[in-house]
């Protein structure tokens, strides 16, 4: 299986990467964005998809500070 | 006292903190792929990019075969130091509680700071005073520490008021695990050992290991006295 790991900042935690990005947006002349959160892609070829789970706390994220979301990649 | 100062690819202040222990002690390096600490009474987890900080600051790096032992060397009360990346190291290990997130101005930060000694019964501080100041350097970009229900006791720095360079909650500088054998601190006490650059203060933390009958002592160990090699 391809599988895409999406890891983004955990809720209520001060993400000011994507503070950034948000305030950049209108000074481009984008409108109406909102909460705006900057995490990282994972992309990878697994034999066992049970296994991604484990991956991910025990290394792909650090689920103190980040959630993560498992997807089948196309 | 004979301290092991832990050399990661990536490692950038390794020889600092080995040149700051032997003001003290006995210090030899450790290579990260071994997995013996060679019977060091001390080991120091120092700053830099360990194994690049690829995927998150310190989360490689806590898989390394040495860091293997010195998991196994702080559950047993080794006394593990953690300097900037050593921190981050360390929080990712388990050791310590919490984690590291980027400063909150997003830039690097690389300058002067003051930090308050919260908790001097520790093995790392025991030759400060209760609410001493250090002025010690930071720099880093990953420093903003998080750790939702840390108890107090437990934080051992903390920034002096208007000091914090990161976001830090409740400006904590440096913590340590509950059995108080393990501390992590963003400052950098091993850059600060010498009038020379600024400040002599980080060598109390390097003092406080290496000489248990140093507890007390803050009154003579104050800024600028260079320590005795």
């Amino acid at each position: 299986m391809r599988a895409r790991v999406l890891i983004r900042p955990k809720q209520g935690i001060l993400d000011p990467q994507g503070q950034a990005v948000e305030q950049a947006l209108p000074a481009l002349g984008f409108q109406g964005v909102h909460n705006v959160h900057v995490g990282r892609l994972i992309e990878l070829d697994v034999e066992d998809p049970a296994q991604i789970p484990e991956m991910c706390e025990r290394l792909l994220a650090n689920p103190l500070i980040e959630d993560y979301e498992v997807v089948e990649a196309p | 006292m004979r301290f092991g100062v832990v050399r990661f690819p990536g490692s950038c202040d390794e020889v600092d903190a080995l040149l700051a222990c032997r003001r003290f002690g006995d210090a030899d390096l450790l290579w990260h792929k071994d997995r013996d600490l060679d019977g060091v009474d001390a080991v120091v987890v120092p700053g830099g990019f360990s194994y690049g900080d690829y995927l998150r600051a310190g989360a490689i790096a806590r898989f390394s075969p040495l860091m293997e032992t010195v998991i196994e060397f702080a559950r047993e009360g080794g006394p593990v130091l953690g300097i900037c990346n050593g921190f981050q190291v360390l929080c990712e290990a388990g050791l310590l509680p919490g984690a590291l997130l980027p400063n909150r101005s997003l830039r690097f930060v690389c300058r002067q700071v003051d930090v308050v000694v919260e908790n001097p019964d520790t093995p790392f501080t025991r030759a400060c005073a209760r609410d001493q100041v250090l002025s010690v350097p930071v720099k880093h970009t990953t420093g903003r520490y998080y750790a939702p229900g840390v108890p107090e006791e437990q934080v051992v720095l903390r920034y002096a008021p208007g000091h914090n360079p990161n976001g830090a909650q409740d400006d904590i500088a440096g913590v340590c695990n509950a059995a108080g054998n393990v501390l992590g601190l963003m400052p950098h006490p091993e850059h600060a050992v010498d009038p020379l650059t600024g400040s002599a203060d980080g060598g109390r933390l390097f003092e406080s290991l290496a000489r248990p009958e140093a507890a007390g002592s803050a009154g003579r160990a104050g800024f600028g006295i260079a320590p005795v090699a």
